[in-house]
């Protein structure tokens, strides 16, 4: 059901003083497998997920437990000083692998830095995934050979950027798709919402993907909004859906529903996916100093990867022979991963000269020589 | 096809071009469709290229900036207006963090040729936040080009290198000379490259650098100065960033002396680095101290006080005395 009447949202309780802002659970979600590994009958959005039987389930399930091993491993290595920082996914695996494998090859996504299984669904190497947080390079792949932005750093400004691209494919006539990633701290900023009036303006060919993991840093999500994140696209007549972002199978359906009406030119849609962030929100962060473990008890209680595997058992769709072969690709997917990181030195000192523009301006190339022969003083170039 | 046109005019006929001979350039900004524009540069534009290559925007500056940069990323060349040098900031955001460094992001995968026209300068009589030249804070990012034109010819051409660059430009167009009519030849063979000055008036003793709206004064000092016995050389900058110090270097090496001037506020602004970039290129040959005659170090004034603010004829021929060695007013020191 998509959310275009805002009428039967129940209002929140107002804070008081000393009240701790509430990790909300504000309004109804689409549910589809419950944390307990029971698949609920939806009419809305079973017909969404109709394709979806247990073969399919199993390669959503290894696509997560991948990404958690890996995203486990680069933390690891960060902790090992061979990365200089690493934002750890922990807890959002359903939100990212249930939307990004929605999508076609010939659709583009804008993420944050958080969207490392995004990166993973788009066939971005090991290599790829660790450059930038290695300090190696400020972008880890090319975006156009993967379909998909380099991580933005700056909070919420992807979203324009997906905007735009999503006019471009209007006009080029294509029914391809631009889908931007950001977080619930990402809705305070004015370019989220700039993006919004513009989608909504020129029925731009582009889904609004909130990850609301109730964090920004260690500002709950309370800090930045007073209603459900969801609500907030109606207001400017785009159509939203609230969604378990640990079901992967609901994720999957409502990121479905937002890329058909994109495809059929109905324009934008915003999906809310409510998770929660496992970890901290990088790895130079301590949330012991403001989340509460008892909440995270709670939500370790609503496993995305945890309720797939329920399910499948219960079903009798996840052999022995199968959970071991998944661990093993995992396994691989990460010493992979940790053979990329030790393979990337650094780069050669002239290179940070390179691609100012398109043509080298006289005065970077002038800099350049100058440092060259400075550094030639030295005896070489290191 | 050669013609006597105004500067706005030249601006106009140069989008023209641009949408006649590249499908993907685009045009994006507040009031240019319908309206034509406030200063009606992309008058007739949307009537004769539809509303989806010419798009009047929502009022959001940041999001049009953003919005470009989605479109370059698809393949397009967005040409956005920014309706007044003042409207800019919110999109400072955009141009400083994405629109320069996506080049060097990708290491050299995504290119970004985003035109972005801004009507700059005073002299207009405007309210606040219609007559700034904010020209310094793009300068100062690297993977922005920065360029401003004089003369309708220069407005009509460097347009188009602009839009066909792939690189970002950042085209500063010079409010107060939109009503300015010049010959503009429709050619661009064998014009100038963007990136270079151009000496405007040849001369010996002085080397007057400027750039926009004050190349007119500029020229105008040259001319009052030959009658006060004095040769002044006045050098276009036309490129801000990169700087062609070369041009004004061969100049200053003739002369041995060098006045920069722009309506910007002076510390930290382009005369500062031109002075500072001639004065280590050409230390010995100098007779004098560079001398910069800028606007001063205070936000643009109201109207009524904006002739104090502005260099003009008189403030450029006091700073042609002070490198001379002659008596001058302003600071009373003399070289």
């Amino acid at each position: 059901m998509l959310r275009s009447d805002v009428s039967d949202v129940r209002a929140r309780r107002a804070p008081s003083d000393g009240d701790d802002l509430p990790a909300p659970d504000w309004g109804e979600m689409v549910q589809l497998l419950s944390p307990e590994g029971s698949r609920h009958p939806d009419p809305v959005y079973d017909p969404w997920v109709e394709d979806v039987d247990d073969e399919t389930l199993l390669r959503l399930y290894e696509d997560m437990v991948v990404v958690r091993r890996f995203d486990v491993e680069a933390v690891a290595l960060q902790r090992q000083g061979q990365l200089g920082l690493w934002p750890p996914l922990l807890g959002q695996e359903a939100a990212q692998i249930g939307s990004a494998r929605s999508l076609r090859p010939d659709d583009f996504a804008f993420t944050s830095y958080r969207e490392n299984g995004v990166a993973y669904c788009r066939g971005v190497t090991p290599t790829g995934l660790v450059r930038v947080w290695r300090g190696t390079a400020l972008a880890g792949w090319d975006p156009r050979a993967v379909g998909m932005a380099t991580p933005q750093v700056m909070i919420g400004a992807q979203t324009l950027h997906a905007t735009g691209y999503a006019l471009g494919c209007a006009k080029d006539g294509v029914d391809s798709v631009a889908v931007a990633y950001f977080g619930d701290g990402a809705t305070s900023k004015g370019d989220v919402h700039e993006a919004m009036v513009f989608a909504a303006t020129y029925a731009a060919p582009v889904v609004f993907f909130c990850q609301n993991n109730q964090w920004a840093i260690s500002e709950p999500v309370g800090l930045q909004a007073h209603r459900p994140i969801a609500d907030r696209a109606p207001g400017y007549g785009i159509p939203s859906i609230r969604v378990d972002g640990n079901d992967v199978l609901a994720v999957m359906a409502a990121t479905r529903v937002a890329l058909d009406r994109a495809r059929r030119g109905e324009g934008p849609t915003f999906v809310e996916a409510v998770t929660y962030r496992m970890g901290p929100h990088t790895t130079s962060d301590d949330p012991t100093r403001y989340a509460d473990p008892e909440v995270r008890a709670q939500w370790a209680a609503k496993d995305p990867i945890a309720r797939v595997e329920r399910h499948l058992h219960t079903n009798g769709a996840l052999s022995e022979d199968r959970v071991q072969a998944v661990k093993e690709k995992a396994e691989g997917f990460a010493m992979q991963m940790r053979d990329a990181t030790y393979g990337l030195t650094p780069p050669e000192p002239l290179s940070l000269f390179d691609h100012v523009l398109v043509e080298p301006p006289a005065e970077v190339e002038r800099q350049c020589s100058q440092y060259a022969a400075y550094l030639a003083m030295f005896g070489g170039e290191e | 096809m050669a013609g006597t046109t105004t500067l706005a005019a030249a601006l106009g006929s140069g989008l023209r071009h641009a949408l006649d001979d590249d499908p993907t350039v685009v045009l994006l900004g507040e009031d240019i469709g319908r309206l034509g524009g406030v200063f009606r540069v992309t008058d007739g534009l949307q009537r004769d290229f539809g509303a989806d290559r010419v798009m009047d925007t929502p009022l959001a500056e940041a999001g049009i900036m953003g919005v470009a940069v989605g479109l370059a990323y698809r393949g397009y060349r967005p040409v956005v207006e920014i309706q007044f040098d003042g409207f800019v900031y919110p999109a400072l955001d955009q141009m400083v963090t994405q629109v320069g460094r996506l080049h060097y992001r990708t290491g050299g995968a995504v290119r970004m040729p985003v035109t972005i026209r801004i009507p700059y300068g005073g002299g207009i009589g405007a309210v606040e936040h219609h007559s700034e030249s904010p020209e310094a804070y793009f300068a100062h990012t690297p993977g922005l080009r920065v360029v401003t034109c004089a003369s309708p010819q220069d407005a009509h051409t460097m347009l188009r290198q602009a839009i066909a660059c792939d690189d970002p430009v950042v085209f500063f167009e010079p409010k107060r000379r939109y009503w300015t009519k010049g010959e503009v030849d429709e050619t661009l063979d064998g014009a100038l490259p963007l990136d270079r000055a151009r000496v405007v008036v040849e001369g010996t003793d002085v080397t007057l650098v400027a750039y926009g709206p004050l190349v007119v004064t500029a020229r105008d000092a040259a001319l009052a100065a030959a009658d006060d016995g004095l040769s002044v050389e006045v050098v276009d900058l036309r490129s801000l960033s990169p700087l062609d110090l070369d041009t004004v270097e061969a100049s200053v090496r003739k002369t041995g002396r060098l006045v920069v001037t722009h309506e910007a506020q002076r510390s930290g602004g382009l005369g500062a680095e031109i002075a500072a970039s001639i004065t280590e290129r050409c230390f010995p040959l100098l007779h004098a101290a560079p001398v910069r005659v800028t606007g001063f170090d205070v936000p643009y004034p109201p109207s009524k006080l904006e002739e104090h603010f502005l260099p003009d004829l008189d403030r450029l021929l006091d700073a042609v005395d002070q490198v001379m060695g002659r008596q001058h007013s302003l600071t009373g020191w003399s070289a």
